[in-house]
């Protein structure tokens, strides 16, 4: 470690940060690692995203075109991987380490060189990710989900090393769990109560519980993946008195609170961005919180709703079916608040309130389409066709993905201050907007008629809608280029944002300076 | 203590106990292994059917009024070299009726082979109630190049099957025993 950065660790008086790359290598400030996981999401989100193109250049027309069937499978199997660990969650960090000192009132993280460790071991693991496309025997190819026996009889190296790279990512996730907890609970603000936090901390909160709670899990399935495949166990092998399904079990133990890890932040972050533009408070701020806390519980007796065609007891299929829709009730209460929050107010549509609009819009769609699938005898129907495809996209893309968006938007102005050009910002807005439903609602058809997801090739009757999901994939991936180009844009300059560009009497990050100078809240602020 | 180094220790022990949380949850991953053979021995409900001998001493009572039928499947499963099938695809029994039925398996190889053969059951909550007495899925088998065996099962359906299943599928996937398991057991 060099001088400079040895120095900044001694104290908080006033002196220049570590410049160069040790500024980042070294970094321990909640914002260096904030911008750094922010624009590592990005790039694993342009890099999964150019593997769905490939996806969806293989499924424009039926027969095979470009793309071999066992590395199409590669394919999907890397692109739900990269965005779930790659993409999302990250972001979600990124957000967590920029926006949770300033909005609760704290210096830093509680343990900033944790968070350091957090942000490097995401580099390996990504590198491990990459790299498995090119061993010998290609990346794994089994789906997301990695189910034996599948996952245990392919004997690619590129399957371990997806398994090392999922471990470091979960360690990774956890350490930064802990460190987001700690913060939370121990070092708010004098005055800034529990139940004062800004949502979006309180979203995090129950996030990062969850995260601790279901991470080691699927460590443990991952680990018995690794001693099936090397060292003889049989966990998941019938031949040795093990059982495939166990893996599912233990997989969606993790899986399902996992899909709510990668909403309830997005929940948190529209449910600040809608009052600022609703020039109104948060409806209902008690339930918010209180229904957020019940999804999560929720989340953890609901798992089994992906295995309804395994074979269960109708008892147990009664059982998650009604766990499922009961989920629907709390998600209810927050669409109903958001849609409470701006009725009756002085709405203005800046990009951060039009993506966030559309995300209540359009998760709500994803959520009904999970209602449906919730029923047992149309999952039965509907498993693993294009309907689940169109389902978990509207839920991941349009939910988690575009609150993500709309939070840069949102926040880029204090990150850079600078503004945004937010007539391109509209545009792309509009871009994303209609070339996500172009590419997402025909696979609804698709999937009701009975395509399977996860193949290269399909009869000649799903043709048309194929071509048009494909059509407004491409324009979608596109389209993000132009946010890539709005944000760098902004970095380089622009009109001035001030401190408080949105005008809002909320949030104590609007009360530092623009950009939000490198050290800040080393005297903690009271809150009234 | 300054204030700075109060909060220090807070964490700290906040920490540590995330940390306990978080080998709560490692460990609960592991447990759900054992945990699920348990539950499912307990209640029947994977379709597992037992690979061990029934004690029919007590003896049973057969119920004349009701006939379920058994159907029989097998396969092998890939990296074992054998045909096998039952002999007979299906059958209609009393419950409570000791009947005896038998597969056949011959190694196609030109090596001598061990095999064992893992039972299922459908419906699955069947399992619990397809009673074996004698079958050569309790061991291991070997067969030599070109062998051919007769395999029987001795078996009765217990009178607890509920009144809801008549037809009752029993199917056995051959596994090839790995060298180095052959000679553990």
């Amino acid at each position: 470690m060099s001088t400079t950065t040895a120095t900044h660790h001694d104290d908080h008086e006033d002196h220049g940060h570590p410049t160069g790359v040790m500024r980042w290598v070294a970094s321990t400030n909640h914002k260096d690692i904030g911008t750094m996981y922010l624009w590592f999401s990005l790039f694993m989100f342009f890099f999964a995203g150019a593997l769905a193109l490939g996806i969806r250049a293989e499924l424009f027309q039926p027969g095979l075109q470009f793309i071999e069937p066992e590395n199409f499978n590669k394919l999907t199997t890397l692109h739900g991987l990269i965005m779930i660990f790659g993409a999302i969650m990250p972001a979600f960090v990124g957000f967590a380490n920029w926006m949770i000192p300033l909005m609760i009132g704290t210096s830093d993280l509680a343990f900033p060189r944790l968070n350091n460790m957090s942000f490097w071991l995401m580099i390996p693991a990504a590198i491990l990710l990459m790299a498995s496309i090119f061993v010998p025997g290609g990346a794994v190819a089994g789906g997301w989900t990695m189910y034996p026996p599948l996952s245990v009889q392919n004997p690619s190296m590129g399957v371990d090393m997806t398994i090392l790279a999922l471990h470091i990512l979960g360690i990774s996730s956890i350490v930064g769990s802990i460190n987001i907890i700690t913060t939370i609970l121990n070092m708010r603000a004098p005055g800034m109560s529990l139940m004062k936090m800004p949502l979006f901390v309180w979203t995090w909160l129950i996030t990062a519980f969850l995260l601790i709670a279901s991470m080691p899990v699927l460590a443990g399935a991952l680990t018995m993946l690794l001693t099936d495949r090397h060292f003889g166990t049989t966990f998941f092998d019938a031949a040795g008195g093990g059982d495939p399904v166990l893996f599912q079990h233990v997989f969606w133990f993790f899986g399902h609170p996992e899909v709510y890890i990668m909403i309830l932040p997005a929940f948190g972050l529209i449910s600040t961005i809608i009052p600022t533009f609703a020039r109104k408070p948060l409806f209902g701020y008690a339930s918010m919180v209180y229904a957020t806390s019940a999804i999560a519980l929720l989340s953890f007796v609901v798992w089994a709703h992906h295995m309804f065609t395994t074979g269960m007891p109708v008892a147990g299929q009664l059982f998650f079916m009604y766990s499922t829709m009961l989920i629907s009730v709390p998600t209810g209460v927050k669409v109903f608040n958001w849609i409470a929050t701006m009725w009756k107010g002085s709405l203005t549509f800046e990009t951060p309130m039009l993506f966030s609009v559309a995300v209540v819009l359009l998760f709500t769609i994803g959520g009904f389409s999970g209602l449906v699938l919730a029923i047992v005898p149309v999952d039965i129907q509907l498993q693993d066709t294009y309907y689940v495809v169109a389902h978990f996209h509207y839920v991941l893309f349009s939910g988690a993905a575009m609150a993500i968006m709309g939070a840069v938007y949102y926040w880029i102005p204090k990150w850079t201050g600078f503004m945004y050009d937010e007539s391109l910002g509209k545009t792309h807005f509009w871009l994303t907007t209609i070339a996500f439903n172009i590419t997402f609602f025909p696979m609804h058809f698709t999937g009701l008629a009975g395509m399977p997801r996860r193949i290269p090739d399909y009869a000649l009757q799903f043709a048309e809608f194929n071509m048009i999901s494909s059509i407004g994939a491409f324009a979608l991936g596109v389209s993000q280029l132009l946010f890539l180009y709005i944000v760098v844009k902004t970095i380089r300059g622009g009109k001035l944002a001030g401190d408080n560009p949105w005008e809002t009497v909320e949030g104590l990050e609007w009360t530092v300076p623009s950009p939000a100078p490198f050290h800040t809240f080393e005297t903690p602020p009271t809150v009234k | 203590m300054s204030a700075n180094s109060i909060i220090k220790a807070n964490n700290k022990s906040l920490a540590i106990k995330l940390v306990v949380v978080v080998a709560a949850g490692l460990a609960f991953g592991f447990a759900l292994a054992p945990l699920y053979d348990v539950v499912c021995k307990a209640i029947g409900i994977n379709g597992k059917a037992d690979i061990t001998a029934t004690d029919i001493s007590k003896g049973i009572t057969v119920d004349k009024s009701r006939v379920v039928t058994i159907l029989f499947t097998g396969q092998t499963m890939p990296g074992l070299d054998w045909s096998f099938d039952s002999n007979q695809s299906s059958m209609q029994v009393h419950p409570g009726e000791i009947t005896l039925t038998s597969y056949t398996a011959r190694n196609d190889g030109d090596k001598p082979i061990v095999g064992t053969a893992v039972p299922s059951v459908v419906p699955e909550v069947a399992a619990l109630h397809f009673k074996k007495i004698e079958c050569f899925c309790f061991s291991n088998q070997t067969l030599q190049p070109g062998e051919v065996k007769d395999m029987p099962i001795r078996y009765y359906i217990s009178p607890d099957l509920p009144k809801s299943i008549n037809t009752v599928t029993l199917s056995y996937a051959f596994y090839k025993v790995d060298d180095k398991d052959a000679e553990n057991n």
